[in-house]
């Protein structure tokens, strides 16, 4: 077990230093470029050169001395670097930020599982009746309609139709929990359900294959009733390629939280990341690129880990 | 003293090609203590005549369209759902064909035993836990005790069967049926798992319904035997009795198509033609008709009841008595 930890941790270095060259490289291949952006903001093109502002913020330097400065800085400090434009420790305000897009994914998740796991389990058991019919419908629904838009008729048609808005200053968790809880619900309830269309097809379908196994018709044969037999004997079973699910999903998971921040305007890190995007902010970007890519790893690392659990026939070597 | 007494049992399957009896009208009697065989090719009726007394036929494609199953002074087929979870591993234990797949693969094998004494005793998990220790020792799994929080796929196939023997002993029911117990294991291990399940049957006094292809078995185990074909029973009687004198042809061409030590050496072995029927299309009349040698014209018309060809011993043939 341990020599399994040492090995997937060691794994992580060259995924890690791949996805930076990406990240490195890409960013500063998006059109429009920030010191032009500088320029027509400030209207400072007359007092300073172009070439100057380029020295000044180090861009002037070769892209690969500015790469190896820049993972240096990480890798022997934690320096993340400073934002250009604010000049702040992107590092801070990543971490700053970090607990807001956590706390709103774990809670999407939340809402994702305790959706599609009941609605798939049953949808199962009925086959091809009115709550399976039900159940695939709102599937459905929820994969057509995206979030974005969900999120965005949540905010605008109350205000229309009431007089409702909801409230965009954010209350951190750490100063009013029940009110930091309410304010993120509906951003986590949009995304979760979202989320839970796929999970909710997996269950389905792993369900009904378990349900067809031998061992369900012992447990069947011992004089278990429904219950006993769908969630002592089939859930577990049937939960393993749903939980590899899951880790699959928290990318999406991320790219969906940096949506719902900026329409709820929530201070995480996809608003931070937005934000970073559209003024060309390579340090902030690349940062909170590397930080969401080990978050990445480190989730799929844990659902593989959390196999032993349900499958015993697994055995981290 | 009849402790199942069934009469006239009737399992239908709606599938795509329409829907086919798969057990036509099939009545039996089983004593208390007593082992009853029930032979039969695949697709003959067999299987399904065990699911069906304990009404585990996959629903809503298999359906109980007629008969009665008594048993203790009920009729299994009548009872409410619940009632029958309450039979199910108490009063009557089934034993499954594939011991690799009939055991959850994520439950400890302690718990998978012990799960009937909670069901139907009321047990606490840790007493159920330790109670499954002693069973699988008796059913002799080597360090019993010391493995009840062992896994299923730690265990050889007829370990694994060893188990499902000790999960049917459980609640010590009357009743075990055993459907084709040893067909997936080895040689060697299927007269070791018979025997263990003939003796703790004796022991516990409980009867036994032991489905198998082969009639091997048939001799050395049971006390009586039924041969099934096309879903309907065709003979029955003591094995003694039946393997004397079988007197339906569908009986004699099976034992004259398996190797006896009692025969003249060097005599061959006589396989029978041509294929079991279609369920879903049968012949009108007798559904051995098209195999069968001594056919007449009276087998095209009707088909046989069972009737009592001699003491004991019935048949549903219309041909004479062999």
């Amino acid at each position: 077990m341990r020599a399994y930890l040492v090995r997937r941790l060691l794994a992580l270095i060259p995924t890690l230093f791949f996805a930076s060259l990406i990240v490195f490289t890409t960013v500063r291949l998006i059109p429009g470029d920030i010191i032009d952006m500088m320029i027509a903001q400030n209207d400072i093109g007359s007092k300073v050169s172009r070439d100057a502002l380029e020295h000044a913020l180090g861009l002037d330097r070769p892209m690969l001395t500015q790469y190896l400065s820049w993972i240096g800085g990480i890798l022997l400090h934690g320096d993340f670097g400073n934002s250009l434009w604010q000049q702040n420790p992107v590092g801070e305000e990543v971490f700053s930020r970090l607990p807001v897009t956590f706390e709103l994914g774990i809670m999407a998740l939340a809402v994702a599982l305790t959706v599609a796991i009941p609605i798939g389990v049953i949808s199962a058991l009925r086959q091809d009746g009115l709550g399976d019919f039900l159940g695939r419908s709102f599937s459905i629904l929820m994969l057509a309609v995206p979030g974005f838009w969900m999120g965005t008729m949540v905010m605008v048609f109350p205000s229309i139709w009431w007089g409702i808005s909801p409230e965009v200053k954010f209350v951190p968790f750490h100063e009013d929990p029940i009110g930091n809880l309410i304010q993120l619900a509906i951003p986590a309830l949009i995304l979760g359900t979202s989320l839970s269309a796929v999970t909710m097809r997996m269950t389905r379908t792993m369900m009904l294959e378990v349900l067809r196994q031998d061992y369900i018709r012992t447990a069947w044969a011992k004089g278990q009733n429904e219950r006993g037999v769908v969630i002592r004997h089939a859930l577990r079973n049937a939960l393993i390629p749903v939980v590899t699910l899951i880790g699959l999903q928290a990318p999406i998971l991320i790219g969906g939280a940096v949506i719902m921040e900026q329409i709820f305007v929530i201070p995480g890190m996809g608003l931070l990341l937005l934000e970073a995007v559209s003024r060309r902010d390579y340090p902030v970007i690349t940062g909170v690129f590397l930080i969401v890519g080990v978050a990445v790893v480190v989730i799929n690392l844990l659902v593989d880990l959390s196999y032993g659990l349900l499958d015993p026939k697994v055995r981290f070597r | 003293m009849t402790l199942l007494s069934v009469r006239g049992l009737t399992t239908r399957f709606r599938t795509d090609r329409g829907t086919l009896t798969a057990v036509d009208d099939v009545s039996f009697d089983l004593d208390a203590g007593e082992t009853l065989a029930i032979v039969g090719e695949s697709g003959s009726g067999k299987s399904v005549t065990a699911l069906s007394l304990l009404r585990l036929i996959a629903r809503p494609a298999g359906q109980i369209a007629a008969g009665t199953a008594m048993f203790e002074g009920k009729d299994l087929l009548k009872l409410s759902e619940e009632q029958m979870q309450a039979v199910r591993g108490d009063r009557i234990a089934m034993i499954f064909q594939e011991p690799m797949t009939s055991l959850n693969p994520a439950l400890t094998l302690g718990v998978q035993v012990g799960e009937p004494m909670v069901l139907h005793r009321g047990s606490t998990w840790a007493a159920a836990i330790a109670k499954a220790g002693d069973l699988l020792d008796r059913v002799r799994l080597p360090d019993a005790r010391a493995r009840v929080n062992a896994y299923p796929h730690q265990f050889s196939g007829g370990q694994r069967q060893r188990a499902m023997i000790a999960m049917a002993l459980a609640c010590q029911p009357r009743l075990i049926i055993a459907d084709e117990p040893t067909t997936a294991l080895d040689v060697t291990v299927q007269a070791q798992i018979l025997a263990l399940l003939k003796e703790l049957t004796r022991e516990t006094g409980a009867a036994l319904i032991l489905i198998t292809h082969d009639l091997g078995v048939v001799a050395r185990y049971a006390d009586r035997v039924a041969v099934m074909y096309g879903g309907r029973i065709v003979e029955t009687a003591s094995a003694r009795d039946l393997y004397r004198t079988p007197r339906h042809p569908y009986t004699a061409g099976l034992l004259a198509s398996i190797p006896r030590l009692d025969q003249v050496a060097g005599r061959r072995l006589i396989p029978i033609d041509g294929q079991p029927p279609d369920l879903a299309r049968m012949p009108p009349g007798c559904a051995f008709r098209p195999r069968c040698t001594r056919a007449t014209a009276a087998c095209d018309a009707a088909r046989p009841a069972l009737a009592e060809a001699a003491p004991a011993h019935w048949k549903a043939c219309f041909a004479d008595a062999a």
